[in-house]
């Protein structure tokens, strides 16, 4: 859409004092202290700020600020209670409740992958590799929403085809993760993490700005509530500033359904139990560190989140405001007094008479919500005279409902091109260290927690250093392809939902478990995390009709349906998250009490500070 | 109330601002609250870290 789509000599200078910078930091960081374990090593402190930004960047990515805002575009501002979710639970119980806990039990029993916190805990290969092959797996449709969020931004930022862009960016991933970039350099992630806050503080300020302030600015989407698309209409959107319609048993309350189950618990709950956010606690100092990297933990979740979603939302009046204008007849006036109407769109031909813009979906005239701003006479293709008006409508007609574009397409057109390119730095920064960490875990998930452990007549084989690397390949490999042939109705944030879902449902109860309770056996944990993931697997392939009907295996279930359960309605709409995690859950517990408890001296191992 | 009619959506809003100043005053509070020490067993755990770190 945007017409100014290029790359110019500002921007190059921007993007190489970046790397400059960037690359100065990482010398800097190789010459010394680098790592999270080498502040441990040296018994030095890394400072909060440094401890919390690089947690944050590992945390964030474009899959949060393109993927997310982009839905929070589509759907409003019910999306903050995600943000809400993400410091209530992302930060204050991980930090509070799990990061001591997860740190003490991973040295005492020296693991340093999740998949070894579990099987160490539980002494059980099995869930080793049990958990080591549910990331190998599942890693890689996570990298790829990261992945195609960047590869959206920059084809739109820099007016370059998709494939184009998610070549390079596949490869700028490549070079990074495979020769070494994988180790967490927290310099150069805390200067990236910076350059994220400032480019958020930035679009935060200028869009409410640009609104009249923050009130008028709310004010203006409230009033456009009528303009809601009508397909979004019929599955609950209520407006932008509105929580979709609540209720059961009708299409009516479906995106209440799927915001609050998919996007908002799915994410929020399912950010405790991600393998590499993890990880990242055991490399911790103590309990004082991860105290005083709470403050900046929240303020840095709460503007890496906070802002895409409310931007996103409120993109929609910037638009209306300052949008291209579209032309048409009135089809139905929504709301006289606020001049807004359903239009059908139509173009000028050559000739000058007016033609309407057909629909290539169904094939059936073009209509949008527009704010009316000028009328004026005009003639048919038939020569028959007419009223023409034109005005201006919300984001989501803009990009054609496709929510993956309504972050770049709103930063390509209404900022300075300047700030596009700094604010794809920041994009990258942020795919990069998410990135970084997922392919580092896939790499260790497949080489300590699967080679290692499945080593010949049950002894552990040496560590491979190839089988990693190897890994590392597959998993990219993976993650491009996906990326390059799945682009659907909000697909990064939907991948990135499937994949933390799947985690909260698998992992969670046996991870609180092993961490809480002595009495969590190793048979109730395995029997937990397999009812987690084959719930979850069974839901997605035949009940959830989004995923379920792409995958298709449904179809030929059920003779054409797109779910199970597609005669009651809400339940195709509903999470795997809200029957997988409670069932993975019950298992736990009721397994746990019918098996014997571990032995004692194990118990005294792992905890032995209440010995 | 701030041009956010619907009762759930400003409690979102206002809750993250909220739950942004509890953070900051937990980290206030906790500043020193907690014992900071690391002990062998901490120390052999990063240099276990830092060895599969430098190989990889």
């Amino acid at each position: 859409m945007p017409d100014h789509a290029s790359v110019g000599w500002i921007d190059i200078v921007v993007i190489l004092a970046y790397l400059s910078i960037t690359a100065y930091l990482g010398w800097l960081g190789y010459r010394g202290t680098r790592s999270a374990a080498d502040f441990l090593v040296g018994g030095r402190s890394a400072h909060p700020v440094i401890m919390a930004v690089s947690y944050g960047a590992t945390f964030i990515s474009t899959a949060a600020i393109v993927g997310f805002g982009g839905v929070a575009g589509l759907f409003g501002m019910s999306l903050l209670w995600l943000t809400f979710l993400n410091i209530g639970v992302g930060i204050l119980i991980a930090f509070i409740v799990l990061g001591e806990p997860t740190r003490r039990l991973g040295h005492h029993l020296g693991a340093h992958t999740f998949p070894e916190l579990l099987g160490q805990r539980y002494q059980s290969r099995g869930i080793q590799i049990f958990a080591g092959v549910l990331i190998f797996l599942f890693m890689p449709l996570y990298a790829a929403a990261v992945m195609t969020g960047g590869s959206v931004f920059a084809a739109t930022q820099f007016g370059i085809d998709f494939e184009v862009a998610l070549l390079i960016f596949a490869l700028i991933t490549a070079a990074y993760v495979i020769p070494g970039g994988i180790k967490a350099v927290m310099y150069t992630d805390t200067f990236q993490g910076f350059v994220m806050v400032l480019a958020m503080i930035f679009l935060l300020v200028f869009t409410y700005s640009s609104l009249g302030g923050v009130t008028e600015a709310h004010q203006y989407l409230t009033d456009m509530e009528a303009m809601v698309p009508a397909p979004l209409a019929q599955i609950g959107h209520q407006g932008w500033t509105e929580m979709p319609a609540f209720g059961w048993g009708a299409p009516t309350y479906d995106l209440w359904w799927i915001v609050v189950t998919a996007i908002i618990l799915g994410v929020g709950i399912g950010v405790l139990a991600q393998p590499q956010l993890a990880v990242r606690f055991m490399t911790v100092r103590s309990r004082r560190e991860l105290d005083r990297a709470v403050p900046i933990g929240a303020i840095f979740i709460m503007l890496m989140t906070g802002t895409p979603f409310l931007v996103g939302s409120l993109s929609n009046a910037w638009f209306a405001q300052n949008g291209p204008i579209l032309n048409g007849k009135v089809v139905q006036e929504l709301d006289a007094e606020k001049n807004q109407a359903l239009v059908e769109l139509m173009q000028q031909t050559d000739s000058g008479a007016w033609t309407a813009i057909i629909n290539p979906k169904t094939q059936a005239p073009a209509t949008a919500a527009l704010i009316v701003s000028e009328r004026q006479e005009a003639e048919e293709a038939g020569g028959a005279r007419f009223e023409l008006v034109g005005g201006r409508s919300s984001v989501v007609t803009y990009v054609k409902g496709d929510a993956d574009t309504i972050i770049p397409t709103f930063i390509s057109t209404a900022l300075p091109h300047w700030f596009g390119a700094i604010f794809f730095l920041a994009l990258l920064a942020a795919a990069m260290s998410t990135m970084s960490s997922q392919f580092h875990t896939i790499g260790t998930a497949a080489g300590r927690d699967l080679y290692e452990r499945i080593g010949t007549k049950g002894q552990p084989r040496e560590p491979s250093l190839l089988v990693m690397r190897l890994a590392i390949v597959v998993g990219l490999l993976i993650a491009v392809t996906i990326s390059y042939t799945v682009r659907q109705e909000y697909i990064v944030a939907r991948f990135t939902a499937i994949f933390f879902g799947l985690c909260a449902a698998a992992f969670l109860p046996a991870y609180i478990g092993g961490l809480f309770s002595r009495r969590v056996t190793k048979a109730g944990a395995l029997a937990s995390m397999t009812v987690g993931l084959v719930v979850s697997l069974f839901w997605l392939l035949l009940v959830k009709a989004k995923e379920a009907s792409a995958i298709g295996l449904v179809q030929l279930v059920t003779g054409g349906k797109t779910s199970l359960l597609a005669d009651y309605p809400n339940w195709p709409s509903v999470d795997p998250i809200v029957v997988a995690l409670p069932a993975a859950l019950l298992t736990l517990i009721l397994v746990s009490a019918f098996t014997r408890p571990p032995a004692a001296e194990h118990l005294d191992r792992c905890f032995p500070e209440t010995r | 109330m701030l041009g956010l009619d619907d009762p759930f959506v400003l409690t979102a809003y206002l809750g993250i601002i909220a739950l942004a100043v509890l953070s900051i005053l937990y980290g206030l509070i906790r500043r020193n609250a907690a014992r900071d020490e690391v002990t062998d067993e901490d120390r052999q755990w990063a240099l276990e870290e830092k060895k599969v770190d430098d190989e990889f």
